[in-house]
């Protein structure tokens, strides 16, 4: 059964026209539709964080939407977080710095966690508790953590990690 | 795992919603979705119709009012959260919602929706059960108003009749000098609770407990509240009140948690959380 | 950086290439990768642990809109040169060959066996058509224990056979009966051990196609190993090897399920091929709970006889291995797990029996350790207990036992599957283990843990050594080719699941070409590219890989040299290869670019080549291992224990670790991080239950609990480098080192911190829940 619903929505500044199936989720249609594959499913139940986008600014899990519901919504998207001419935004220049990847997979999720949790502590320093309890909803089995702690504490931390 | 197949209803109005779900077979109600999209993308849920209530106003609701602070169904868990006043009006509500979830589903996941649900992991039912909040529910046939303990009849299961939703909460203001705590056994922090604790005392000028309530999550279907009108005119709480209250209680298990587990883990957060709402109660006194 | 040293060098810290694209989420991953005319597949999969088919109709799948096709084993079975998968790694001790089978025929085994297979226009109506396969099954009796599946009348996991001991091996050398019976101390114990699963956060997924105009089918396939891959569908299709060529895109993760062939690495290409279109299937997570393959329990009976003064005298017993339901990766994982029992510690008599039984489980394959945490488990859990018996140290009793420096290379009368003698290469243990000690105030720590015992808080600090066999051969391929535009290209067998593989490669050709690893592109996982691979398991990579990489980037410099020198008239010694260029040593200006000598080698029509080489600027090598190396760590942790709720929380985790020469630190501390928190998991978290029945309890991640940011520590690192001489650059592996020491260190952690309460801990993983039930009896014994 197809149940086409239009909708209109903003992509990373980019304002879209679209028919979706109400059933399908978002991160099926940023995929699928829109060929924004940065958008990664781990688990499609809404624990491991991969899927992690920004709508209207704040994070959602891109597997607990249908697509209808971003109707009328900005969506940011990990492809909408480097400039245009490619210069990587300063955490995803950190998370490299700090070896804060491995595979990759986690990753656009969590640079979009580091971005809300920015725009949030609103200038004030963090404490790397508060740094891993921001973290906690994203899931990565390569690094440990620590890398994406390091990159993130030496952005907003209240002090430098000790370099290991 | 993908969704199965529904049709979408996005009504802006609640008469319209309420009307849709009188007259559609087999409709489920989509509220921030943080439950119920996992359960449809694992097609444990199989609705015919999907009605969303995002798009209906009167339900996003966050405002302090007379008796506490009231919040519509689809006001989501992160405005609760940030909200200031909710934490001077209603401090349970802030200690219980700070243990919900992560972020990133909080920003989603509305109040409605997680009481309506009734996970005994959840936390919001147990602040609620604790403070008896009053449920505000809604058909096409009328409205009508139950307090929490009506509300919460078992496992995943409110009172709410196939056409009925939740419209909003009010939730208790907290009286001067009440102390709260709410504490829950988890794995990880972000986790559903596998047992927790809300509670609120309120003491009297000579720092004698005058009213306090408990309630449990994860030992039986619903939350449970428990009578602990004994510690009225206490000072303290002794060492093994809580393995007392619970003695005999009939308690739900299961192999990785069973019954015998939680029930001692009960009673520590019971003793815990009493001891910390009665030194933060001593603490507001005391300002 | 190393941009001011002009090239990038062996040893430094440098940032990865492959980060930039991964960062901007312009990763290709098997589900990004969508073909023209792409189909999508679902499985249906048994919901029985054991059972046999009786009725499977899928008419009503087949004619649902948007359905292209619906296979069972019949469907498929015509394309198949055999029964069952020909996937039988070699294998002694094996009673049972079971190699899986590509959709069950009649049995089903394990819940999550393939049966069926839709084919659809996506993956949605797909599943939507799995729901209308109608299918019964008259459920057979269950093997779910590997212990009672071992007792003579336990039913069958599967009908035909006459026992469920598919397999069994041992260790048996010097005298441990004797030495046991005539030692001064025995100790005994059984230990019951869960590991998690690998976990990819990127699930398992291939996509086929086959091209009809060249008779020739691709496969992509989020694989640890390609090549194997590559020969398995060779066989299994009866294809041509220039017929088939598997690549694998970027790989979200692999961690060992991905070294194993599954059945719907088989199914899909099968599918491809009857359909004439290009069908994908992408692994959800609820499938990769069930269908995955991952580590099964271990259950030790074990004893340990010893002298007055605490040395080792012999250790016998027992291992007892649930292997699932079928052999798709021989019996390395309890092999594994004995030979690595034995540590840095002198063994003089050690026989162990080690019985797998098959089970109506997801069958077993190794994960991220491969048994080898709980090897050392049982070690380090036994010297804790005979410290305690004698009144010694648990630090002492180590270093009474440790194999030492000058006693290197230091044979163990062990066979290795290779056929060849154990052998430790170099490694200080006492100086590991006395390092970690000092960086964690080991000293100072009863002080404090009286201190805080005062304040009604338990901690307690653990101690745990190990060692791990890395590097496993036989060969690994790197070529490195320098094209006539100047692109060099470094092409190996080897496999990316985000170890960092092209950087690794990269920064050791670009050392031995003196330019930036930038320069260099990196081609992993192609078999069409690299005609020869293994890839990735056995901590192997850097080891052989890496040398791989060494040897053809001195091979092309000594070519660069000799066709350098005929032109320009000099000898191949007074040139240097650097920046680029290949010039007469001190006169940079005197000299040709690579790219000049690329075109060079590539000949003119008529003219002879220079230095009368052959033609090409490339080289080839495939780096032979001489034999296994060996990592080894100590681990010290501290922990707080909640007695009144079991609670576990890791305050300090310190690894010292030696992996021999380091090529890229930071590469290598990312392994070892990652590798201790995959440990952590495994020991207090992650535990794939059954019921009694074999139906999968922790089918999700909020069942399946895997560590989150809030739940691990900093791990604090430290680094001794005794390089190997068993291969040129003196590396050993890394990537699953740390996983090895986590279980046997948090417990010993726990246990100190629960000494008034004097519990033995002996089941992995240590939830709450079993440590209250510990405590509990140890209250009700002392009352």
């Amino acid at each position: 059964m197809f149940d086409p619903r239009p909708i209109k929505l903003t992509v990373n500044g980019r304002a879209i026209e679209a028919v979706v199936d109400s059933r399908m989720n978002l991160a099926d249609f940023l995929r699928r539709d829109l060929k924004l594959t940065g958008t990664h499913l781990g688990c499609e139940h809404g624990v491991c964080g991969a899927c992690t986008i920004l709508v209207d600014g704040a994070s959602a899990r891109g597997c607990l939407m249908l697509a209808v519901q971003a109707d009328g919504h900005a969506i940011t998207t990990i492809e909408g977080v480097a400039s245009a001419d490619g210069t990587l935004h300063r955490v995803q220049e950190a998370l490299s710095r700090h070896h804060g990847l491995q595979c990759g997979y986690c990753t656009p999720g969590v640079v979009m966690t580091l971005l809300e949790l920015d725009q949030d502590r609103e200038g004030r320093a963090l404490s790397e508790d508060e740094i891993r309890e921001a973290l906690s909803g994203n899931l990565c089995r390569c690094t440990g953590y620590q890398g994406i702690v390091d990159a993130a504490m030496e952005l907003f931390g209240s002090q430098h990690s000790s370099q290991t | 795992m993908k969704a199965p197949a529904f049709t979408y209803h996005a009504p802006t109005q609640l008469k319209d919603a309420l009307q849709l779900l009188a007259d559609l077979p087999n409709a489920r109600v989509l509220a921030g979705g943080q439950s119920l999209m996992p359960m449809l993308n694992l097609r444990v849920a199989g609705p015919d119709h999907l009605i969303d209530l995002g798009h209906i106003e009167e339900l996003k609701a966050l405002q302090s009012v007379e008796g506490g602070v009231l919040t519509g169904s689809m006001c989501t868990q992160r405005r609760v959260e940030r909200s200031p006043e909710v934490g001077e009006i209603c401090p349970l509500l802030r200690d219980a919602i700070r243990h919900v979830g992560h972020q990133q589903t909080r920003n989603r996941g509305t109040i409605g929706g997680s009481v309506s649900h009734l996970d005994p992991g959840a936390e919001l039912p147990v602040a609620a059960a604790a403070l008896n909040a009053t449920i505000t529910i809604a058909s096409l046939r009328g409205e009508r108003i139950v307090p929490f303990s009506d509300f919460a009849q078992g496992y995943l299961t409110s009172c709410l009749e196939p056409d009925e939703i939740v419209k909003q909460i009010l939730w208790p203001k907290a009286p001067k000098g009440a102390g709260t705590a709410f504490l829950e056994f988890n794995r990880r922090p972000a986790d559903f609770a596998v047992v927790s604790v809300a509670t609120q005392i309120v003491l009297e000028d000579d720092g004698t407990i005058a009213q306090s309530s408990l309630a449990l999550g994860g030992v039986q279907g619903a939350p449970l509240v428990l009578d602990i009108s004994g510690l009225s005119g206490a000072r303290t709480v002794h060492e093994g009140f809580g393995e007392d209250l619970l003695r005999g209680l009939d308690c739900d298990g299961d192999e990785l948690y069973p019954a015998e587990f939680r029930l001692e883990i009960a009673s520590v957060l019971i003793g815990r959380a009493l001891s910390k709402a009665l030194a933060q109660a001593r603490s507001v006194a005391h300002v | 950086m190393s941009g001011n040293l002009g090239h990038d060098r062996i040893g430094a810290a440098m940032p990865r290439l492959e980060d930039r694209v991964l960062l901007r989420g312009q990763g290709r991953f098997l589900d990004d990768l969508a073909p023209a005319g792409l189909l999508e597949a679902a499985f249906l999969r048994s919901p029985v642990a054991h059972g046999l088919i009786q009725r499977l109709d899928i008419t009503a799948a087949r004619g649902l809109p948007g359905v292209e096709a619906v296979y069972t084993y019949a469907d498929l079975r015509p394309l198949m040169s055999s029964d069952h998968m020909p996937l039988a790694l070699p294998a002694g001790g094996l009673r049972h060959v079971i190699d899986p089978d590509v959709l069950a025929v009649e049995e089903v085994c394990y819940v999550g066996e393939p049966i069926a297979l839709v084919v659809a226009s996506s993956r949605r109506i797909a599943e939507d058509a799995l729901a209308l396969i109608e299918l019964e099954i008259e459920p057979l009796p269950a093997v779910v224990d590997p212990v009672a599946g071992l007792e003579p009348h336990s039913p069958p996991a599967r009908l035909g056979l006459p026992d469920n001991l598919v397999a069994r091996t041992g260790i048996d050398y010097g005298d441990a009966d004797r030495a046991i019976a005539s030692a001064p101390h025995v100790i005994r114990d059984e230990f019951r051990l869960s590991k998690g699963g690998g976990h990819s956060l990127e699930a398992r997924g291939v996509l086929a196609s086959f091209d009809d105009i060249e008779q020739r089918l691709t496969v992509w396939d989020s694989t640890q190993m390609p090549h194997r891959a590559k020969s398995i569908l060779v066989d299994a299709l009866s294809l041509h090897e220039s017929q088939v060529r598997v690549v694998t895109p970027d790989v979200g993760g692999g961690f060992g399920p991905k070294a194993v062939f599954h059945p719907e690495e088989l199914a899909i290409p099968a599918a491809a091929l009857l359909l004439k279109r290009p069908v994908k299937w992408v692994e959800d997570r609820f499938e990769s709970f069930t269908a995955t393959s991952g580590e099964r329990d271990q259950i030790w009976t074990m004893e340990m006889g010893f002298t007055n003064e605490g040395k080792l005298l012999a250790i016998r017993g027992t291992l007892r291995y649930d292997h699932g339901a079928s052999t798709p990766y021989g019996i390395a994982l309890p092999y594994n797990a004995a030979t690595n029992l034995i540590g840095p510690y002198d063994l003089p008599a050690y026989k162990i029996d080690i019985q797998l039984c098959l089970t109506n489980m997801t069958p077993a394959a190794p994960t991220r350790g491969a048994g080898r945490p709980q090897g050392t488990f049982v070690m380090e859990r036994l010297l804790d207990r005979a410290a305690e018996k004698l009144g010694l140290s648990r630090e002492e009793i180590r270093r009474r036992n440790f194999i030492t420096p000058d006693q290197m290379p230091f044979p163990i009368p062990v066979r290795q599957r290779d056929g060849s003698t154990m052998e430790y290469d170099t490694g200080d243990y006492p100086r590991c283990q006395q390092e970690a000690l000092a960086a964690a105030g080991w000293q100072d720590f009863p002080a404090r843990q009286k201190q805080a015992r005062a304040e009604g808080r338990f901690i307690g600090l653990g101690l745990a050594n190990y060692v791990e066999a890395t590097g496993r051969g036989p060969f690994e391929s790197v070529s490195v080719r320098i094209s006539p535009s100047g692109q060099i290209i470094a092409a190996t067998g080897a496999t990316a699941q985000g170890q960092g593989v092209k950087s690794m490669v990269a920064q050791i050709v670009a050392d031995g070409l003196g330019i930036r690893a930038e320069q260099i592109e990196v081609v992993t996982g192609d078999t069409q590219l690299t005609p020869s691979g293994l890839g990735a398991y056995a901590s192997r990579q850097a080891v052989m890989a890496g040398n791989a990489a060494h040897h053809a980037a001195l091979a092309i410099v000594e070519k660069i040299k000799i066709a350098a020198a005929a032109m320009l008239e000099t000898q191949p010694d007074d040139l240097e290869v650097s920046q680029g260029r290949v010039h007469v040593k001190g006169v940079p200006d005197h000299g040709k670019t690579l790219a000049e000598m690329a075109r060079a080698l590539a000949g003119a029509p008529g003219f002879a080549l220079p230095g009368n080489l052959p033609p090409g600027l490339f080289a080839n090598s495939d780096y032979m291992a001489n034999g296994l190396t060996y990592t080894n760590g100590s681990h010290v942790c501290e922990v707080e224990v909640d007695p009144a709720t079991g609670t576990v929380r890791i305050l300090r985790y310190i690894v010292v670790h030696d992996c021999g020469r380091m090529i890229n630190p930071m590469m290598v501390e990312g392994q070892i991080v990652g590798g201790v928190v995959h440990g952590i998991g495994a020991t207090l978290f992650e535990w794939m239950r059954y019921d009694a029945q074999g139906q999968p309890l922790s089918v999700t991640y909020a069942d399946y609990l895997l560590p989150t940011s809030d739940v691990v520590p900093r791990i604090e690192m430290h680094h001794i480098e005794s390089p190997t001489p068993l291969n040129p650059l003196g590396v050993k592996g890394a990537a699953e080192s740390g996983t090895i020491g986590a279980p046997s260190v948090i417990v010993s952690a726990i246990e100190d911190a629960l000494k008034p309460f004097d519990i033995k801990i002996t089941e992995l993983p240590v939830t709450p829940t079993r440590l209250r039930s510990l405590l509990r009896k140890a209250k009700e014994v002392r009352s």
